[in-house]
């Protein structure tokens, strides 16, 4: 076969044979890469189609902030309020993590703290809701307070890992810059590398809250017991929240109930996806211009 | 900064020598910073001790009444004091097993199709929107699960493949609501796929060009690139990241138990209700009544505790694996 093209250069140069059937699985194993792509981004759109879709019809001024059973504001006052409280506990935390991997510790250390944040991250949340129902619920009885307990050790691995990836994009020349004028190690970590990196560790935070905004295993076994009839502020009493009264209404079957699961689903989707987009496109612009300069 | 302004003065009257008083505090400032960093670490590493022992101790009365055969034993009526997590261990195994057999594959080739096959603007939509896929509430997906795929799998996709399967026992007669194993493996596969996709992702970027380009340059297609010397190079990557897929799939409690239907028997068919260990702790936990029963659910979570840690451990041992080779390579 390849004497014979060699002596007709002229022949056709469509390949043949071996060559032709190779092509051929390349271009099959291409489009079912692409498929696959496209089955994830068509299970997203219709999940939040399905969502905006059949939530529309609930969404009204009332809807999103009078009491139970006109509306829902009390259980999105509850939400905001659950997460900002585990997000005031596990961001400090967080960031110094993130500080202390990258300008104290050694490799061995961080290996070693690394591998305690992946952990965190790996637990399942309904175990975190365990251990606040048993840290807290079993002594004070149910609070927002718990549910944010278990959002913070949610959040703190999150933080600490985003924090740290901003933080190793500071330039190590800005460090030796500080160092040069004799200024001491303290003062310039945290007036000149956590100014520099602060954009991105607000970002990483966001994203860390939107995540654990929507969680429910660890707060309908701390904060369920609710009826959404009155506004609470107080973190130690029990926080009516959206994702409890979601699950709760889905059990129940009743389709009015239904109803208003679709329109709470499309608030909290709303606030999870609006934030998190943001705050990814903001991540990347001060990834950008971290590591430009 | 406020101290080093009113140093500044005699600093700069004795040349440049720093203050006394300003070392000092700068002593004391290096030692604060770095002393509260290290609690803070210290605090996540504890986290995790304190969230075992809690646990632990909270399960021990079940531990000490039904031992390691709670593991096991089928039976779980709360009524009569007799519990057994074998039906969720069960319940548990089988649908992540599944939802990994099936999310896996996929979430590689969107992996795939990211590095090498997207064009760059549209790689940075696609990617973006599967990792968003995460980012929607369980409970969310599990209520969409309930109203929307469940029926639909009843109506169509179950019957479909019984008549056309039905002698593999797996695929048996469908039941009417649609509630089943089956439903809850297809709801985590969507949840696995996001995770594992933006691990291979990153990890196929990784894999230095000059050997593709080399591979292309010997006439290899496309697909023998991918096969030849994108994924050998990163083979223990890819299975590092199928387990915390794996990991993420069995602790999810949520969304398991809005669709799985909280059946109470080992079947052979997918197409029964089932349980799974963080679906009956989400289900039960807040009506148990007696000590026990609460000690049971909190044995369930020990079981999956014991088994995340591993799952995590195992992703994290094989990875580091992967980076020292990743190292060599280059």
């Amino acid at each position: 076969m390849s004497a014979a093209s060699i002596s007709q250069p002229t022949g056709p140069l469509a390949p043949g044979g071996n060559l032709r059937r190779r092509q051929i699985a390349s271009r099959v194993a291409e489009l079912m890469a692409t498929a696959a792509a496209v089955l994830a981004i068509a299970a997203l759109v219709l999940v939040i189609y399905t969502v905006v879709v059949r939530g529309a019809g609930k969404i009204s001024f009332d809807f999103i902030f009078s009491t139970y059973p006109t509306g829902v504001g009390p259980m999105l006052l509850g939400t905001l309020e659950i997460a900002l409280i585990g997000t005031l506990m596990a961001m400090p935390i967080g960031v110094l993590i993130a500080l202390y991997l990258t300008e104290y510790s050694g490799a061995k250390g961080a290996r070693t703290l690394k591998l305690v944040l992946d952990l965190l991250n790996g637990l399942p949340s309904i175990i975190l809701g365990l251990f606040a129902f048993i840290a807290f619920v079993e002594y004070r009885g149910q609070s927002g307070f718990a549910g944010s307990m278990a959002l913070a050790i949610i959040e703190l691995p999150l933080i600490a890992r985003g924090s740290q990836e901003v933080l190793q994009l500071v330039p190590g020349s800005l460090r030796e810059a500080s160092d040069a004028l004799g200024i001491a190690r303290w003062r310039s970590v945290l007036t000149v590398v956590l100014p520099t990196a602060l954009g991105g560790i607000i970002t990483s935070t966001v994203l860390a809250v939107a995540r654990a905004a929507g969680e429910t295993a660890p707060l309908i076994l701390n904060s369920s017991n609710f009826d959404g009839k009155t506004f609470v502020l107080n973190p130690f009493e029990p926080m009516p929240n959206i994702p409890t009264w979601i699950y709760k209404l889905s059990e129940e079957g009743n389709p009015e109930g239904f109803n208003e699961a679709w329109g709470m689903s499309l608030i909290l989707v709303f606030i999870i996806l609006v934030s998190s987009l943001g705050a990814r496109a903001l991540l990347a612009r001060s990834t950008r211009k971290l590591s430009s300069s | 900064m406020s101290a080093s302004a009113s140093a500044a003065p005699r600093a700069a009257g004795r040349g440049t020598r720093v203050s006394p008083l300003r070392r000092r505090g700068d002593r004391f400032g290096d030692r604060f910073l770095l002393g509260i960093c290290l609690a803070a670490a210290l605090v996540a590493g504890g986290t995790i001790f304190l969230v075992g022992y809690q646990i632990v101790h909270g399960a021990s009365p079940a531990i000490s009444k039904f031992g390691l055969g709670f593991v096991t034993d089928t039976e779980w009526q709360p009524n009569f004091g007799v519990f057994g997590a074998g039906v969720l261990l069960f319940g548990t195994a089988v649908t992540s097993a599944f939802a990994l057999l099936l999310g896996g594959p996929i979430a590689i080739a969107i992996g795939l199709f990211l590095t090498l096959l997207a064009p760059k603007g549209v790689g940075a939509v696609i990617g973006p929107l599967v990792e968003l896929l995460a980012a929607i509430p369980s409970v969310i997906l599990g209520f969409w699960g309930l109203l929307v795929l469940a029926p639909f799998l009843q109506e169509h996709v179950e019957p479909f493949l019984h008549d056309h399967l039905g002698f593999i026992p797996i695929f048996g007669e469908p039941k009417t609501t649609g509630l089943s194993l089956f439903t809850a493996s297809l709801i985590l596969t969507i949840m696995v796929i996001p995770i594992i996709a933006s691990i291979t992702r990153d990890l196929f970027r990784s894999v230095p060009v000059e050997l593709q380009d080399g591979a292309s340059a010997l006439g290899a297609t496309r697909w023998e690139v991918v096969r030849g010397i994108i994924l050998p190079t990163t083979s223990s990557g890819v299975i590092a990241a199928c387990i915390l897929g794996l990991g993420r799939a069995l602790g999810e409690a949520i969304a398991v138990s809005q669709v799985i239907g909280a059946g109470f028997q080992i079947k052979s068919s997918l197409f029964e209700t089932g349980n799974t260990l963080a679906a009956q702790i989400a289900l039960q936990f807040p009506g148990a009544l007696t000590e026990l029963h609460k000690a049971s659910l909190y044995y369930c979570g020990v079981i999956l505790l014991v088994i995340g840690l591993t799952a995590n451990l195992l992703a994290q041992w094989i990875g580091n694996r992967f980076g020292y080779a990743g190292v060599v390579a280059r």
